[in-house]
């Protein structure tokens, strides 16, 4: 249609529609009726997508009526990835027919977004005259405009019927000349406001909480000294004792423009009620409909133009946060359609009910990578976390739980608690199962077969199947509570073979690693003689069970404070109140040190060795290195005296001998190194603690502080212990780069392990270093001394020959393995800085140990 | 790696007759090469009086570990070989018998060219071992060599003398004296060093079956701890693959905490008795270690995992009833399919099914149309797997490998964990938890309860646990002690009732309690059952 436009008409009044800035507009109009040339008035050409063109793309002519089916097939193709993207569409074909039209709000539904309809109803006469003067069309029949014009008039009445949710008739080429589109800003995109927002959770009729929790946030009479702006989730009514009240609150402050308010079930269904609907008045709507009995008509109609105004979710802060009642997937976002508002209101259900009953909700939020947050309420659950950038505020007040808001963009909870449980619950707040609390129970998927752990330090790392199994088999039988195992310490490799004479390890080359790693400045800690011990400590009962569920279930009646936990994270005693006692010690060493205070916490997390070794290892003393020493004890005396003997007789023994006595002699050795592990304890006496790194508190990964801030709070810790139960680490600092310090760093290394000790392990000042390259450093290098050598590499290994072949030692394996099982204990550590729900914790702590069974040299 | 064998003479017939029976000079110290390290023999005293040849093998500690290499980490499927720390240099152990087997193979075999008419007269011999690793102590060192004519001294070495409290090794201090043939003396070293070292080395040739026989032949058959030494002699051979298949990861775990691969890796017992019988062709072994098995004190009454569960306590019938002879896990896995049938269940969870044997007997029953075993052990699936004849390769352990289980017929094989939800189990109308729920901590109950009670959600569950109160009937059983070693706890009927009833009340269920095994009327039943039945959804749907 070239050519033909006709000039607005001057006689014409002005005609404005409107059009929600994304949907799929339809125009509708015989052919002839000038449907392009509006389109082309009105809307970008990229933005329009007429039948005429997509016949040209598959059939080479525009006119050419048996490529129709194809052309369409297109249209709706290219139509539906311009919606999926979130671009306004318009459809220039005839869609005269109902069924045309019926594949369009199809289309505009599946991608959710609103279908709009202009139709353009143009008398016959003027189209038939525009077809007759274009060359394309001047053979069109006038039947066929007159069977498009009849089926149009037929179509008028039932638009809103089918789906279109706004029509615009004009009638007359007139009318069509006069119009003009304005775009308007859907309903719920609120981008340009930026807040500051108090989000506030499911209040359901509870509204001296409300008013506690304003007034906490700093509202005056329902309007903020500093503008900031309240934002409800949704629920404001039912079960609670004041929703007329809750409703009197909100309604105020969104007139003033002081609030938002999304809708939520309750709302919905109580709409539904104050029209007039037959609804069922279960889940608390009875007391709502009492306490509105005693409200005027006015009040209730008031109510009811409030609930029929609210939107179903907002997108605010420029895209950067989506409010709703029951959280919504990023595809959802700033769409508008029945599924996005049922989604909005009723969370995706899977259709399911769970043991109570209740809905099964299909866990969205697991899989959402949006770049917007989301925060929700809706579902109760006892403490409200982030979860892949979204969170729920509903904690629960109207059953006892608190009420909560979230500031934005400052991303603080504050929360006031219930005043009493006003509702009972179908559902118990807190169920006992690990996890339960923050969102969900642990699952098999989170953890079982082969799978891929993201870390913001080291990228994806990768779990095989065969060592999640073995790691399923060790957690699932001899782990502790889950809940109270947020960690799980990395190997350590140990420094490169040295080639020093004598020497398997040698502190120089760990100095030299790490200057070439570009660590300037190095501290090196004495290796204590004693197992690794992680403490998860709390200042009282009472924190372990709120922040870490502990206790919960427990059976043994003892209150739990926290955990003592070994490197596969079994508990280190039998007996809880043998680690109760060693708790109660540190908690007041940490309690006179002034630290609760200092780190802003409630509960520390602590990297330790506990000694003597002989405390935990004693199996494994007895029967591998006991054992040994027992044998070579009793053999080596007996073989002397025979070969003695022969020798005395005149037969050649004399090399045998001598490699028989070099053999007593080392295994004497042997037996002196492992002895200095062993002492006798009684109870907790001889019992030692030697903490080396604070690796968490409160919302704080503690792990990434500087070693020498570390041992500085750590020494204040030992100072005030008066339990003799802690130890401090000794420790010296090295510049990597310095001949003369590096070379005080070998001798003190020699002094110790001369003396029998153990060792030491040298780590970066700074904690967590990267190369030039950007790659993570080791977080730590163990140099262990020559004689402990003997109880890894055997009583002789020190033998020239032997140790010739030990060199040979491949290490590439082990330090990958403790990068990667570093940058997971991290993860770990960060994850439950940020209060992620247990399961994300869970799932890096479970992949250090099932990386823990890779196949490395168990030396090493 | 030491031994002495003396014989004293006269001067018409020399103890140093010895030589020619041994094939090695008495003034020459000799040494011989072997797999790993060299052997030498030196005479400390050769008189015509009195004789001694000293046996030493330098085993090189680097090489045996070193050895393995290429199967895995470290190689060696034996754990304690894959340590450069081990007793293997010191110890008189099967290595040393390999050694000994080699270094005096003719005399072994009674050859003796230069005086053939020495082999076959017995000689007054003392044999010392001043380091025998020796698995069941003393006792079963002079149980082994006391029939065999052998006057027996057998000391404790202790662990430390620094340590006293740790008391004694493994090791004894071992003199044997008597009249034997020397070559006969020697096969009893041959075999009962390794028996009595009781290590698994995989590098056992297969052979091992026809050696045995060959260096038993003439006592060996009579002895009456015949079948122990068999069994122990082979269990070297048939734990090879296993060893190397199933327990490298746990090993390393084990490791990594310090602590014997046996105190994680123990849902299966070792000691298999079927794979022993298929191992020894002329069924020396077959019939059956069980009773030995007790003897040794390695099983407690009563365990569902065991494949041999005593018949009853201290070998005697459940005091008073007339079935005794109906072992308590046959008794309980009648109950529990009567229990499944009365159900009406046709599709049916085995929760911690160990190594199958109630699988099995649900597969004989039509009725049951699909039966699903989940354990968390893969040495234990691995041990179903056989018996079910199920491929052994590779198990799916995650929802993500749901596509390619193990399937063959009606059974399905899976490595599941009560500690997590798992969405494979949903939708069955049974689940059984036999003998599982006392090996959880309690503190971790919460979770499987959520797991099979709030998520799985089957229409049946049962539950079997010890009942404590039983325990006293257990004669073999100490007081206080629990029934099995990875017990974390045992229940009275009332702690197991109470539990019950709260988790039915908290999950929408009804439970009854049941007797499985003959109920005393002074402490009840030795195994008590629970039976939950889940009751319509009573509780009115609510949305939040």
């Amino acid at each position: 249609m070239t050519g033909t436009a006709a000039e607005p008409a001057a006689s014409s009044a002005r005609r404005v529609l409107g059009v929600t800035d994304l949907c799929l507009v339809v125009l509708v109009g015989a052919s002839g009726s000038g449907k392009s040339t509006f389109a082309r008035r009105h809307f970008r050409p990229t933005e329009v997508i007429s039948s005429d063109f997509c016949r040209g793309l598959v059939g080479d002519d525009e006119n050419d009526q048996d490529a129709t089916r194809d052309a369409f097939d297109v249209l709706h193709y290219i139509a539906g990835k311009r919606l999926a993207a979130g671009r306004l569409t318009v459809v220039d074909a005839t869609s005269v027919q109902s069924d045309s039209r019926r594949q369009l709000v199809r289309l505009a539904r599946a991608y959710d977004v609103l279908p709009v309809a202009i139709v353009l109803d143009v008398p016959e006469e003027v189209c038939a005259a525009r077809n007759a003067a274009r060359a394309d069309r001047a053979g069109m029949p006038r039947r066929v405009i007159q069977r498009h014009t009849r089926e149009l008039h037929r179509s008028l009445r039932h638009l809103e019927r089918e789906g279109f949710r706004r029509v615009h008739v004009l009638r007359g080429p007139d009318e069509v000349a006069a119009a003009e589109i304005v775009r308007e800003r859907r309903f719920n995109d609120l981008r340009h406001l930026t807040g500051p927002f108090d989000i506030i959770g499911d209040v359901h009729g509870c509204s001296s909480e409300l008013e506690a929790l304003l007034a906490r946030l700093g509202y005056v009479d329902g309007r903020h000294p500093h503008g900031r702006t309240a934002v409800f989730l949704g629920d404001l009514v039912d079960r609670g004792p004041d929703s007329p009240g809750v409703l009197r609150r909100v309604m105020s402050m969104v007139a003033a423009g002081t609030a938002l308010c999304v809708p939520g079930n309750h709302e919905n269904k109580l709409g539904r009620w104050l029209h007039g609907r037959k609804v069922q008045q279960t889940h608390g709507l009875t007391e709502t409909i009492e306490q509105l009995d005693r409200e005027d008509e006015g009040f209730r109609a008031q109510v009811r133009g409030f609930v029929d105004g609210l939107v179903s979710h907002y997108v605010l802060d420029g895209g950067r946060l989506v409010v709703c009642h029951a959280g919504l997937p990023e595809k959802y976002h700033g769409r508008t359609s029945g599924r996005v508002r049922s989604h909005a209101l009723y969370g995706d259900t899977t259709g399911e009910t769970d043991e109570f009953g209740l809905p099964v909700r299909y866990p969205w939020a697991e899989d959402y990578r949006g770049r917007a947050a989301v925060v929700y309420g809706h579902t109760p659950v006892p403490n409200a976390s982030w979860q892949n950038n979204t969170i729920c505020l509903d904690t629960g007040a109207v059953f006892g739980g608190r009420l909560t808001a979230l500031r934005w963009p400052e991303r603080e909870l504050v929360d006031v608690p219930a005043e009493r449980v006003w509702y009972e619950p179908a559902r118990p707040l807190r169920p006992e199962a690990p996890g339960s609390g923050d969102g969900r129970p642990l699952d098999l998927a989170d953890v079982a077969a082969r799978r891929a752990v993201e870390t913001r330090h080291a990228g994806r790392i990768t779990v095989r199947e065969e060592n999640a199994a073995a790691a399923l088999e060790v957690m699932s039988r001899f782990a502790i509570d889950p809940r109270l195992l947020p960690y799980l310490p990395p190997t350590m490799a140990p420094t490169a073979t040295s080639r020093r004479d004598g020497f398997l390890e040698h502190p120089a080359d760990a100095f030299a690693q790490y200057a070439a790693d570009g660590v300037a400045r190095v501290v090196c800690e004495e290796k204590h003689m004693g197992s690794r011990a992680v403490v998860l400590i709390c200042r009282d009962a009472d924190v372990a069970r709120e922040r870490f569920g502990a206790g919960a279930g427990a059976g043994a009646g003892a209150e739990l404070t926290g955990a003592l936990y070994t490197r596969t994270g079994r508990a280190f005693f039998d007996d809880p109140a043998v680690t109760e006692e060693i708790l109660r010690r540190v908690r007041t060493a940490i309690g006179q040190a002034g630290l609760w205070e200092e780190l802003d916490t409630d509960w520390l997390l602590l990297d330790t060795e506990l000694m003597p070794w002989s405390l935990k290892a004693s199996g494994l003393l007895r029967t591998q290195y006991a054992a040994v020493g027992a044998a070579s004890g009793a053999v080596l005396p007996a073989a002397l005296a025979a070969l003695e003997a022969a020798a005395d007789r005149g037969v050649d023994t004399l090399e045998l001998l001598a490699r028989q006595r070099d053999r007593a002699r080392d295994a004497a050795a042997f037996t002196d190194a492992y002895r200095r592990y062993c002492w006798p304890t009684e109870g907790l006496d001889g019992v030692r603690l030697a903490p080396f790194q604070i690796l968490a508190s409160q919302g704080r990964n503690r792990a990434v502080l500087p070693h020498d801030a570390q041992l500085a709070l750590l020494d204040r810790m030992v100072e005030h212990d008066t339990s003799s139960l802690l130890q401090t680490t000794r420790r010296l600092y090295v510049d990597t780069g310095d001949e003369a310090s590096a070379r005080a760093g070998v001798d003190w290394w020699l002094e110790m392990t001369g003396r029998g000790g153990e060792g030491m392990v040298v780590k970066p000042v700074e904690a967590m270093a990267r190369t030039g390259q950007g790659r993570l450093v080791q977080a730590g290098i163990k140099c262990r001394g020559r004689e402990y050598l003997r109880i890894v590499y055997g009583p002789e290994y020190t033998r020239p020959a032997h140790l010739e072949r030990l060199r040979s030692r491949s290490l590439g394996h082990k330090r990958s393995l403790a990068i990667r099982e570093y940058a997971l204990g991290l993860e770990a550590l960060d994850r439950l800085a940020e209060g992620e729900p247990l399961w994300r914790i869970h799932e890096a702590v479970f992949a250090v140990l099932a990386l823990e069974s890779e196949p490395v040299d168990p030396r090493l | 790696m030491f031994l002495t064998i003396s014989t004293t003479g006269t001067p018409e017939r020399p103890a140093t007759d010895l030589g020619f029976l041994l094939h090695k000079h008495p003034d020459h110290a000799q040494a011989f090469a072997t797999s790993y390290g060299t052997a030498h023999v030196v005479y400390p005293e050769a008189s015509a009086r009195r004789c001694t040849a000293a046996l030493l093998l330098e085993v090189d500690p680097v090489a045996l570990v070193r050895r393995g290499r290429g199967r895995g980490r470290g190689g060696a499927p034996d754990a304690a070989l894959a340590q450069y720390v081990n007793d293997r240099p010191y110890a008189a152990s099967s290595l040393f018998a390999v050694a000994l087997g080699g270094v005096f193979s003719s005399a072994m075999k009674g050859r003796c060219k230069a005086r053939p008419d020495l082999v076959d007269q017995p000689l007054p011999l003392r044999i010392e071992v001043p380091v025998l690793p020796a698995a069941g102590g003393p006792a079963l060192v002079r149980a082994l060599f006391e029939p065999l004519g052998w006057t027996v001294t057998a000391e404790p070495v202790p662990l430390d003398a620094a340590f006293p409290s740790w008391g004694d090794s493994r090791y004894v201090r071992l003199v044997l004296e008597g009249d034997q043939r020397l070559a006969r003396a020697l096969c009893h070293l041959y075999v009962l060093l390794p028996v009595l070292d009781d290590a698994k080395h995989y590098w056992v040739a297969s052979d091992e079956v026809d050696k045995l026989l060959r260096a038993g032949e003439g006592w060996l058959p009579g002895h009456p701890e015949q079948v122990l030494i068999t069994r122990r002699y082979l269990a070297r051979r048939w734990s090879l693959t296993r060893e190397a298949r199933e327990r490298l990861e746990l090993v390393r775990l084990a490791e990594s905490d310090d602590t014997g691969v046996e105190e994680i890796d123990n849902a299966v017992p070792d000691d298999t008795p079927d794979e022993i019988a298929a191992a020894a062709a002329d069924g020396t072994a077959g019939e059956s270690a069980a009773g030995r098995t007790a003897a040794e004190g390695t099983v407690v009454p009563d365990t569902a995992d065991t494949p041999h569960a005593p018949l009853a306590p201290g070998g005697a019938g459940v005091p008073g009833t007339a079935d005794t002879a109906v072992a308590l896990a046959v008794q309980r896995r009648a109950a529990l399919l009567d229990a499944l049938r009365t159900a009406g269940a046709s599709r049916v969870l085995d929760l911690g099914c160990g190594q199958g044997k109630l699988v099995q007997e649900l597969l004989k029953d039509p009725r049951f149309t699909e039966v699903v075993g989940v354990d968390v052990s893969m040495r234990a699936l691995a041990a179903a797997a056989r018996r079910l004849r199920v491929e052994p390769s590779s198990w799916p352990t995650g929802p993500a490998a749901a596509a390619g289980e193990r399937r063959t017929g009606r059974v399905r094989l899976l490595q599941g964990s009560l500690a997590y939800t798992d969405g494979r189990l949903k939708g069955y109308d049974a689940a059984v938890l036999c003998e599982v729920i006392e090996h959880l901590d309690p503190p971790r109950l919460p979770a499987l309860e959520h797991a099979v009670f709030g998520a799985a959600r089957p229409r049946t569950v049962l539950v079997t646990t010890p009942n404590a109160e039983y325990n006293v009937r257990w004669e073999s059983l100490p007081a206080g002690r629990v029934r099995h070693a990875d017990h974390r706890f045992e229940w009275s009927r009332e702690q197991f009732g109470t539990w019950a009833r709260a988790v039915a009340a908290r999950h929408g269920y009804e439970v009854r309690t049941a007797p499985i095994g003959p109920d005393d009327p002074e402490v009840g039943p030795p195994t008590q059952m629970a039976v939950f039945r889940r009751t319509e959804q009573t509780k009115g749907a609510q949305a939040a």
